[in-house]
């Protein structure tokens, strides 16, 4: 399966040159550019591991697609995404998401269901890397 | 003096008993000076012929405030000249002749704090059956900061909500169910999947579905959320189905809105049918919650839409603001529903921004900052589809959700690829704004390349790419360039 969160994902994934582009466009509207990892990629995983700090004031896309590089040196095989974060007054929020790689095989996940009082079913979702093997070792 | 009742009559002109002009009563004063704290409205008037519009606008001013018909010895033990409301302007309206707007302020310790139900109540409560003027329209009001901290405003707002739902930089997606009504809860909730499945971030019951006899509401909740929850595992995404929770009683509603909760959605939906005392009520048990609330703006149009009587959308904007909605309905501009670009783009400047400036191009006709409530999301739902995508992302932004009912489920592939056929067309239409490109000129374009990759979206540029819903629309500005003159 190939998990639909970000920006672009049922987009080709971005080749190098289309990643400089939105980095740029980051830039132009003063984003702080956050780089961030994770091997369990369960929609409500809110905190994926962080490269470093996000990248304030950065003038040119050359030093983040630098880090991106070295992100994807150092976790060749999990998820990454940019996380965007616009500090304007009433957004203070994340401004642009998108993945920036994905693992070779992606498991993705099942719905566990608990048939509960009446016709209530409580539903779960369980990510088959994870279930599988230990942090690490899941793809 | 022979008799009692003679030897206390009043003696001041004003106070004596009859009928006198409102104008002469105090609800006309051009000299007045706007306070930080007034409430203000601006009212479109078409006086009855003869009737002339100063006195029409001081009528319209006492009416929705202290007066009556005729002169009341009580108002004397009041502080009356405070809460007279005092009409200040009023000017013609740009090219019509038999039309005017008229500025009126009123105190603000008239209103009850935090009831839309006392404001409404006053504003818009027995003036418009008024006889003196032939037909009104309540335009814009400007209400002031300190009013405004009385309301809680949408619990969620956008920012929350794509906080939520982890989608940020591109417009929310979503479809309305099809039919509208006659599908069985377990039918119904297939095309919740599928629709999810293919790359929407929501769903949505429409207006009219409740709980027929065809289908009822507990059946609706619970296949909807296996659908939800399927699709969230196939995609790895948060996804949500607005569940309409509209009911006869708001005791029915509150049942209906804690099943939903239990069933584990993330939304519920109201019709703005309900009245604004059922939505405040509702939208303060979501934010008890945590729960999403959608308005369909279902009926307004009844009063809406006509140009010289009722009220402008971006009045009814302002209240579901401060009633506490986090997505309202507010039009399309390209879609099969009533909308001209200009007042559109003032209706979703109004739900968004955090402070309003003066800008009579787009209907905005007062200053107004919005005390920090949150922003409520606009939603562009009817007769849209993805050809249309590079003008939907122009003309409506970011923070949207663009709704694509019959432009997902009537996909000739089928629902899913309807769905994805959105999502492509969107991400490539964010991607190239985002890399500067020209994307209005070149998104017919654009959303060709796109489809070399992706067959739904080629299938659905085949089939819509003709449909376009070109007629006028009856509520447009009316504004000149250069400031108009007051009349005395």
């Amino acid at each position: 399966m190939r998990v639909h969160q970000g920006a672009f994902s049922l987009s080709a994934d971005l080749t190098d040159a289309q990643i400089k582009k939105q980095v740029e466009y980051c830039i132009k509207n003063r984003f702080a550019i956050g780089i961030e990892w994770t091997d369990d990629p369960h929609p409500r995983n809110s905190y994926w591991e962080m490269w470093g700090l996000p990248l304030f004031d950065i003038p040119d896309a050359a030093t983040i697609m630098y880090e991106i590089a070295e992100a994807r040196k150092a976790h060749p095989n999990v998820y990454i995404k940019i996380n965007a974060f616009d500090n304007t007054r009433g957004v203070e929020s994340t401004g642009l998401s998108f993945i920036i790689q994905r693992p070779s095989f992606e498991p993705g996940f099942y719905l566990v269901r608990q048939e509960a009082a009446g016709r209530t079913i409580r539903y779960t979702l369980q990510s088959y890397a994870v279930q599988g093997s230990a942090e690490g070792a899941r793809y | 003096m022979s008799n009692v009742e003679q030897r206390t009559r009043i003696k001041s002109e004003r106070y004596e008993s009859g009928v006198i002009p409102y104008k002469k009563m105090g609800y006309w004063d051009a000299d007045y000076t706007v306070k930080e704290t007034d409430v203000l409205t601006l009212f479109r008037i078409t006086p009855q012929p003869g009737v002339d519009p100063v006195e029409a606008a001081a009528a319209v001013a006492g009416e929705s405030s202290t007066a009556t018909w005729t002169v009341v010895w009580t108002d004397l033990l009041t502080a009356c000249d405070i809460y007279r409301a005092k009409a200040y302007f009023v000017e013609q309206v740009p090219n019509s002749a038999n039309e005017f707007f008229a500025f009126i302020a009123y105190e603000c310790d008239l209103f009850e704090e935090g009831s839309i139900a006392n404001l409404t109540a006053s504003i818009i409560g027995n003036v418009f059956g008024f006889k003196a003027v032939k037909a009104l329209r309540l335009e814009d009001m400007r209400l002031p900061y300190g009013y405004l901290k009385t309301f809680l405003g949408p619990a969620t707002g956008v920012i929350v909500e794509r906080e939520r739902l982890d989608v940020f930089g591109r417009p929310l997606l979503g479809a309305t169910v099809k039919p509208k009504l006659g599908l069985s809860g377990k039918n119904y909730g297939r095309v919740v999947y599928e629709g999810l499945r293919g790359g929407l971030d929501f769903l949505k019951d429409d207006e009219n579905i409740n709980s027929q006899p065809f289908m009822r509401w507990r059946e609706r909740f619970l296949y909807v959320m296996e659908g939800v929850n399927k699709a969230g595992a196939k995609t790895g995404c948060v996804k949500g189905s607005y569940l309409n929770v509209t009911a006869a009683t708001m005791e029915e509603m509150y049942e209906r809105a804690i099943f939903a909760k239990e069933v584990g959605s993330v939304i519920i939906m109201i019709d703005l049918i309900i009245g604004y005392t059922a939505i405040q009520s509702i939208a303060i048990w979501s934010r008890k919650n945590d729960m999403i609330l959608h308005l369909h703006r279902a009926g307004h149009s009844t009063y809406t839409r006509q140009k010289s009587h009722g009220i402008n959308f971006r009045v009814i904007c302002k209240w579901m603001r401060m009633s506490g909605v986090d997505h309202i309905h507010a039009g399309t501009v390209v879609g099969k529903l009533e909308g001209d670009p200009n007042t559109v783009k003032g209706f979703y400047d109004t739900l968004l921004l955090s402070s309003l400036k003066e800008n009579r191009n787009i209907g905005i006709f007062f200053d107004m900052d919005w005390a920090s409530l949150r922003k409520c999301l606009p939603v562009a739902s009817g007769g849209i589809h993805c050809g249309q995508m590079h003008q939907l992302v122009q003309l409506l932004g970011e923070d949207v959700v663009l709704q694509f009912g019959g432009g997902t489920i009537g996909h000739p592939d089928g629902i899913q690829a309807g769905a994805t056929a959105n999502r492509v067309a969107l991400e490539a239409m964010i991607l190239a704004k985002n890399e500067g490109r020209n994307y209005v000129e070149e998104g017919p374009e654009i959303l060709k390349v796109a489809s070399k990759e992706c067959r739904p979206l080629q299938v659905a540029l085949d089939l819509w790419k003709a449909i376009t819903f070109n007629y006028a629309s009856t509520d447009t500005l009316d504004y000149e360039a250069t400031p108009v003159k007051g009349l005395a």
